[in-house]
């Protein structure tokens, strides 16, 4: 068992286990910090397949922004597991049945894939230089668009989350 | 046995499916939210074991563009998710069950 397959389980196993306290945990937070993990793991694995760039975006993009993002709207709120909703037994049984269900379906769909050696495949593909030469060859029309993208995301989450108080409907509160 | 393809997708099957599971099960908006980004990064780590399999850049690349569109969404939907707690003092979502409020 070479170094590479054991960092692999490891990974895996950190990565499936935080992914089931994201879903089992009652406290929000708790989820929040476990789906860091979880994100630092799957980080793990880019870095494994050789795919440098992508894991430290990931780390960058997901572990540092959006999770912080997360964060800081359920302490805002003020989230903790005595507020938290719970559903019934019986739905959260049919949920882990219809979860399961698909993972089985689409696990007899794959499991006669023809297995490719992934460490023997080459190695510069990841690196920041050869993304970065088919980004903006053969991608710059999508990579400007994404900027169109990220501005109306900007201005719509302004014009969402503004405060309505010159609404005439004042009556609610 | 040394590690092959086939692992990375049974690995990303199975995030995929607890991140269902998450959001069949839960009730607060925001965790549902967050199972939805465990499902993106599923899919993500696919396209990557994908792109080592066949030695193609094109596929990091959509990684690349997944996780911008997943920014972008993390701020409306998180926007939606402040604005409706400002309205109703809850994310609950069988809150929202009716339309009108």
């Amino acid at each position: 068992m070479s170094i590479y397959d054991i960092l692999f389980w490891v990974l895996s196993v950190m990565s499936v286990g935080c992914a089931l306290g994201v879903i089992l945990s009652r406290n929000p937070v708790n989820s929040v910090m476990f789906l860091i993990l979880t994100f630092f793991s799957i980080s793990g694995h880019y870095i494994l397949m050789n795919a440098q760039f992508l894991a430290i975006v990931n780390i960058i993009v997901y572990a540092g922004a959006i999770m912080v993002l997360f964060l800081f709207v359920i302490m805002l709120m003020n989230l903790n597991a005595d507020v938290e909703p719970q559903k019934g037994q019986l739905v959260q049984f049919a949920g882990v049945i219809s979860g399961g269900v698909l993972f089985l379906v689409l696990l007899a769909g794959i499991k006669t894939a023809s297995p490719v050696a992934i460490d023997k495949a080459s190695i510069d593909i990841g690196l920041i230089s050869n993304l970065g030469k088919v980004l903006f060859k053969d991608y710059v029309l999508p990579f400007e668009i994404s900027s169109v993208l990220f501005l109306s995301a900007m201005i719509g989450a302004v014009v969402i989350g503004k405060k309505e108080d010159t609404a005439p409907n004042t009556e609610e509160q | 046995m040394p590690v092959n393809s086939t692992y990375y997708l049974f690995l990303s099957l199975l995030l995929f499916s607890i991140g269902i599971m998450g959001t069949l099960m839960r009730r607060n908006a925001i965790i549902i939210f967050m199972c939805i980004e465990l499902m993106l990064n599923a899919v993500n780590l696919l396209l990557v074991a994908f792109s080592k399999m066949y030695a193609d850049v094109d596929a990091q690349l959509f990684v690349f563009f997944i996780m911008v569109v997943a920014a972008a969404e993390v701020a409306v939907g998180l926007a939606i998710i402040v604005m409706m707690y400002r309205k109703v003092h809850s994310v609950d979502i069988n809150i929202l069950n009716r339309l009108k409020h």
